[in-house]
């Protein structure tokens, strides 16, 4: 054994703190503890001590005495009474001596509560993580496509019901939803458009000025945000503002089971929470898009007139002249079936809220994810679906 | 070492509003050192309230709160952090920390304000599960794997990570079912017993009254009415601690005895 006999406090401890005081005569080890044996000064001394029991003793008895303790605590409680049983464990006979009222008190709350064995359970190597973590991801995903279809169903189901009894349909929370997802979102889809449009512009005409061709900037301008960006842009800020605020609405009213008490009111959670919802956006959004398209295009005049000096009633011509019917077409065609995988998606996460608060923020999150990836998904699959149609 | 039945908490001439309406006005309060004291009150009297300002949660409208003789206020905040580390505090639902399992939610403590090996604070973890009586496998669950009378047992446990001297307990026994609740109350007197705690106790439950305080702090009409044992309860006249204290659910708690 390192150390016999020597006091095992170094120089950098603070005076008063935990020391203990390591020897061995005639095969007694002998422990005095000395100091504040409080939590705060309590590291070193743990050590010395797991040092002790786990090293080789050359003793047959072993006494440990608590006479210089001046404070002590659960936690020097726990480190000394699990140094004597380690002790014992060794075949030692282990004395306490100096043990005063409130410390046995203490010992004797340790000793009931056993011995802690901290068990770490390894976890599986790394490969087996990653593999698993594919298929539970792959799984996962099979699980969501099938109860979106699901979700789908029962909302198609919901929307059938109201066309059959009219009656059901809930006028309030609609207008309210085509207002907070509608009309409250016209100041950011009207500015950020507006501005895309005049970037576009900018740009545009700088790269066609290099072939002489910067009147087709006006083309470039309107064929893109009526076609695609107008409303690609607006379906992204709804989905952040409006799918998010769904998750949440609905998911709040989850974890306080307040949709186990409309079902219990006998009141359909689809009716009054899904199908508002979805009609209010599949409205909202091709209106939305409309704004935003004159927007981008009142932006790229702009840039237009004062890079190219092209007067606003040349340009509106010329816009007229670039883009027929299916061109503005096109673009809002797509817009009521983005509303609804947004508002559906939105409101299924709301939905599968399970009790906990933090899941009401996965769910967000994971809602405005999903919305975006399959707005452009879906976006990908029109363009293809035009293309083969020819418009 | 301050010694038993010295005032440790001190409240004074504290005043509290939200807006335009009045909590507390003027209120006082005195705990000692070493005795369990509980506050009771009608629902809407400002028990939590207090609970909060005492803390330092909540800023008072006038008075004065000192707490070990200190008013934290006016201490600077290297001083104030290392005096909060000397008081535990059960809130209503345990506000454990959901991203880490129990174990770690004990040890936050630990690692934020001590220097311990790893081993050293798993062992502690470990026992103070077992002092607050969950079994040992609830170290690595979740909070939202636990039930409320767990999770108010695992945040007793983070309360009591650093040995407090002071244990504030905010309706430790709503919610859990009586069997529950008298667990509890019995574990808050083993460890006021081994651990020579303070504990100020926020409770609507008579049956904890009874089984667990030394003294009663009324509140009511804005301020501390009274304070006294159970016995004093029994005798005031004050029309509201004689309903609360002789009403039907107070004779079967007393019957109980």
């Amino acid at each position: 054994m390192a150390g016999l006999g020597q006091r095992s406090d170094k120089g950098e401890r603070p005076q008063g703190a935990a020391a203990c005081r390591i020897g061995i005569e005639n095969r007694v080890l002998r422990i005095e503890a000395t100091g504040d044996w409080s939590i705060v000064h309590l590291d070193p001394v743990d050590r010395e001590l797991r040092a002790v029991t786990s090293g080789e003793i050359e003793a047959d008895r072993a006494v440990i005495d608590f006479s210089g303790i001046s404070r002590f605590d659960t936690a020097s409680a726990t480190v000394l009474e699990r140094t004597a049983f380690f002790l014992g464990e060794r075949g030692l006979k282990v004395d306490l001596t100096g043990v005063n009222d409130a410390q046995q008190l203490l010992l004797d709350k340790i000793d009931s509560c056993g011995i802690p064995e901290p068990v770490r359970v390894p976890g599986p190597p790394l490969y087996i993580e990653i593999l698993g973590k594919i298929g539970e991801t792959t799984r996962a995903i099979g699980a969501e496509a099938r109860g979106m279809l699901g979700f789908i169903g029962g909302v198609m189901s919901a929307i059938w019901r109201t066309i059959l009894h009219p009656g059901r349909f809930r006028m309030v929370p609609f207008v309210h939803h085509m207002e907070k997802s509608g009309f409250d979102a016209l100041p950011l889809v009207c500015l950020l458009t507006f501005l895309i449009g005049a970037v576009v512009a900018q740009q545009g005409a700088v790269q066609l000025r290099t072939f002489g061709a910067e009147v087709f900037t006006v083309n470039l301008i309107a064929i893109i945000f009526l076609r695609e960006v107008g409303l690609l842009l607006t379906a992204i800020i709804v989905a952040g503002r409006s799918g998010s605020a769904f998750t949440a609405e609905i998911g709040s009213m989850k974890m306080r089971e307040e949709i186990d008490a409309m079902r219990t009111l006998g009141l359909d959670p689809m009716d009054m929470l899904v199908v508002p919802r979805v009609a209010a956006l599949m409205i909202t959004l091709p209106l939305l898009t409309f704004i935003a398209d004159i927007m981008g295009l009142i932006g790229g005049g702009l840039v237009v007139q004062v890079m190219l000096g092209m007067s606003p009633a040349v340009y509106i011509e010329r816009v007229a002249a670039a883009v027929d019917f299916w061109t503005i077409a096109v673009g809002l065609i797509k817009a009521p079936f983005m509303a609804a995988v947004i508002a559906l998606v939105g409101c299924r996460a709301g939905l599968s809220v399970t009790g906990s608060a933090e899941s009401v923020g996965s769910m967000t999150t994971s809602s405005v994810v999903r919305s975006i990836f399959l707005v452009i998904v879906l976006d990908a699959l029109f363009a293809m679906f035009f293309t083969a149609v020819g418009v | 070492m301050a010694k038993k039945g010295e005032p440790i908490i001190e409240v004074e001439g504290i005043d509290t509003r939200f807006g335009d309406h009045v909590i507390h006005e003027n209120l006082d309060l005195t705990v000692k050192r070493g005795e369990v004291i509980g506050i009771v009150g009608g629902s809407g009297t400002g028990k939590s309230v207090l609970l909060r300002t005492i803390l330092g949660l909540k800023k008072p409208d006038a008075g004065r709160v000192r707490v070990f003789g200190i008013d934290f206020t006016t201490l600077p905040e290297e001083e104030r952090r290392k005096n909060e580390q000397r008081w535990g505090v059960l809130f209503q639902d345990g506000a454990l920390f959901s991203a880490l399992t129990v174990a770690e939610n004990i040890q936050v403590p630990y690692r934020e304000h001590l220097h311990l090996s790893q081993q050293l604070m798993d062992e502690l973890a470990a026992i103070k599960i077992a002092m607050v009586g969950l079994r040992d496998t609830a170290g690595a669950l979740y909070p939202s794997e636990l039930s409320g009378g767990m999770r108010k047992r695992a945040g007793l446990a983070r309360a009591l990570a650093l040995d407090p001297e002071i244990l504030f307990l905010d309706e430790p026994t709503a919610g859990l079912d009586p069997i529950g609740a008298a667990a509890f109350d019995e574990l808050i007197n083993d460890l006021k017993e081994t651990l020579g705690l303070t504990v100020f106790l926020v409770t609507h439950d008579l049956d904890s009254l009874h089984a667990t305080c030394d003294r009663i702090a009324v509140l009511a009409e804005k301020h501390v009415i009274l304070v006294g044992t159970i016995d004093d309860m029994l005798r005031s006249s004050h029309p509201w601690i004689h309903e609360y204290f002789h009403g039907p659910r107070a004779r079967a708690a007393l019957a109980g005895k």
